[in-house]
């Protein structure tokens, strides 16, 4: 708060100094940019700080000296590879299911039911509105018992989450294209909608595809409650529990799930770019 | 997906003898939206090999009966026959039509060839003379150097072109065009339309050729179906729906800007001190008729003692297009840019019909 109000102190100097040599255009860019400096710095801070710390007290050894032998002791830790077995599992699982269901249903919503989207809208939501332990508890009444015993009952549970994001993400994308006249245009040459949606339509929906896909696997990577309550040791679960009595272990175990996820998100955004850059 | 199994074109397009498209019929067409009928009973043959504009304004079903030759409309009555076969239910992708739209419809992940060659790709050719193919067709509308570009790299008019080639490289039993030039800038417009018309005369591909513009329908067309309320309005020449167009909502369709208050005397009128032939048919009975006129059927004069009052005055280019008030009327008029300097707002005039035969219609009830 202390900083805003001191950058906007700065920012009335400029603006006064700039007014007085009569450049009214070029004040106002030195006004954004102070603004946008400010408000970097304070994002970056808040991200970076708590990440820096909990990397030294993860990679800090007795001596006060960074070391990177912690790394080599999470291969070694009981369970680790098993639980970031089953989390990769399942985020494949969520994530096939996830797209298999929502694009072509999103399509549909998009070119033949447009009112709907308010509904679809509506009911995407429910999942960040319903607790997760109402969900679990729910699902564990009606569920039969082959599939209680499945993992993949996680993944179905987990579609359930990742559809505010996939259709968000979705939504977006098929709202930049003349969805219409591309599925009519393949249509008159022969396309039928199975080529349509793989020749046509994927890819150009290409960045929103790699954007449900990166949230969805952020949420199962991320997700807690209902994996505890079910009782399967995915990665979170498994820091919670601790099993190698090492708070420091348990810390880079997490720090590098946010890191991994962080890079995943900037290959995505740089492909993205990329592949915009090429188009425009 | 369509699993055509006809021989995939291979033939060059500058070899090949020209062909005969396909004929087709629509037949009492139907189609309600709601309580709007977009199609009401309406019916058009057409020639083998022929181009037909459909043309009107917005609203009167001239889409809609493209969209359900296509097979993207379903009518709720009717028959389409193409090659005499009812097709109203084979799906669109299996009715062999080529469609440029009025959006730019090309597939932005693919380049030209790519896009030219899609067709091509789903009828199983061969990927060497697929590609021979969409060149050959990337020639045939100019474009044979931008072959590799995406359509982000492409003007709106090339767009058009890809879509052009695209459309016909699979050798559409018809060619369906729905507003393929409107989105396109003046020059650009009337160059495409120039190789539009010659590229179907060449190719002789029944075409339907949707519109809202008369000059382009009237320029491109064997034969124009003006629609209005679903219905065809008259289906003519375009030499003949410009002379003689079968109703008034025809009339102003074509051209036609103006009505004057006659007077009757047998098969004539008097418009302007002048007798003049009415042309077609009067309406029986009725004595009180106006004259239909277009800007060009009359001439101007300057008469300090004229009965007409200059207006509004507007530059076209060559001509200059006047409005006179006379009479409770309001004429339009054009005159030679070149010669427009006389006539300034206000300046008193007189109006000579200039035409042999005019248009009448019964006059309309004073409100």
């Amino acid at each position: 708060m202390a900083s805003l109000v001191l950058g906007d102190a700065m920012e009335h100097e400029v603006v006064m100094s700039e007014y007085s040599r009569g450049n009214p255009s070029r004040t106002w860019i030195r006004r954004v940019h102070w603004g946008r400096g400010i408000a970097l710095f304070l994002a970056a801070a808040y991200f970076i700080i708590p990440f820096y710390a909990a990397m030294q007290f993860s990679l800090q050894n007795k001596y006060g000296h960074f070391s990177l032998q912690p790394l080599t002791q999470i291969a070694q830790a009981p369970g680790f590879f098993s639980s970031l077995w089953l989390s990769t599992q399942l985020a494949i699982a969520t994530m096939a299911i996830v797209l298999i269901l929502m694009v072509p249903t999103m399509i549909y919503v998009h070119l033949r039911l447009p009112r709907f989207r308010r509904v679809m809208e509506v009911i995407t939501i429910l999942p960040i509105v319903i607790p997760p332990i109402v969900l679990i508890v729910g699902v564990d009444g009606v569920t039969p018992l082959w599939l209680k015993s499945s993992q993949y009952l996680l993944a179905l549970i987990y579609v359930v989450l990742a559809m505010p994001y996939v259709y968000r993400s979705l939504d977006a994308g098929l709202g930049a294209l003349d969805l219409k006249t591309l599925v009519e245009a393949a249509r008159s040459l022969g396309s039928g909608w199975v080529s349509i949606i793989w020749r046509v339509l994927v890819p150009n929906l290409r960045s929103a595809l790699l954007s449900a896909s990166v949230l969805t696997l952020a949420l199962v990577f991320g997700e807690f409650t209902i994996a505890s309550l079910d009782g399967w040791t995915t990665i979170p679960v498994w820091i919670y529990l601790a099993p190698t009595n090492s708070p420091r272990i348990n810390t880079l175990v997490a720090m590098m799930a946010l890191l991994a996820t962080c890079v995943v998100l900037m290959v995505i955004v740089s492909f993205d770019r990329k592949s915009h850059s090429r188009r425009s | 997906m369509s699993m055509d199994t006809r021989t995939p074109p291979t033939t060059k397009i500058d070899a090949s003898p020209p062909k005969t498209g396909a004929p087709v019929v629509l037949e009492n067409l139907t189609r309600r939206f709601g309580t709007t009928k977009a199609l009401d009973g309406f019916t058009l043959h057409i020639e083998p090999g022929e181009f037909v504009a459909l043309l009107g304004p917005s609203g009167c079903g001239k889409t809609t009966a493209l969209r359900v030759l296509a097979g993207f409309e379903r009518p709720d009555i009717g028959k389409v026959l193409v090659d005499g076969r009812d097709v109203v239910h084979v799906p669109a992708q299996k009715r062999d039509m080529g469609m440029v739209f009025q959006s730019y419809s090309l597939f932005p992940n693919m380049s030209a060839r790519d896009n030219v060659a899609f067709g091509l790709q789903l009828r199983h050719q061969r990927s060497a003379p697929r590609r021979a193919r969409a060149e050959e067709l990337l020639e045939l509308v100019g474009l044979a150097e931008h072959s590799t570009k995406y359509p982000h790299q492409l003007s709106g008019g090339q767009q058009q072109r890809v879509a052009l080639a695209r459309a016909l490289a699979i050798e559409p039993r018809v060619l369906l065009l729905d507003e393929p030039l409107s989105a396109l800038d003046a020059k650009v417009r009337v160059e495409l339309r120039d190789q539009i018309r010659a590229l179907q005369q060449r190719l002789m591909i029944t075409t339907v050729f949707v519109t809202h513009d008369q000059e382009e329908a009237l320029s491109m067309a064997d034969r124009v179906c003006v629609m209005s309320r679903g219905r065809a309005e008259q289906i003519a020449t375009p030499a003949e729906l410009y002379s003689r167009p079968s109703s008034e909502f025809v009339a102003r369709f074509v051209g036609i800007s103006s009505r004057v208050a006659v007077v009757r005397t047998g098969d004539s009128v008097a418009l302007f001190g002048r007798d003049l032939k009415i042309r077609g048919r009067a309406p029986e009975g009725v004595e009180s008729l106006d004259a239909l006129l277009r800007p060009e059927d009359v001439d101007v004069v300057v008469a300090p003692t004229g009965f007409g009052i200059i207006t509004h005055k507007s530059f076209l280019g060559a001509t200059t297009r006047l409005e006179i008030g006379i009479g409770g009327a309001a004429v339009k008029a054009d005159v030679l840019s070149s010669t427009a300097d006389v006539f300034e707002l206000g300046t008193r005039v007189d109006l000579v019909a200039n035409a042999r035969d005019v248009l009448v219609t019964a006059s309309r009830p004073a409100t």
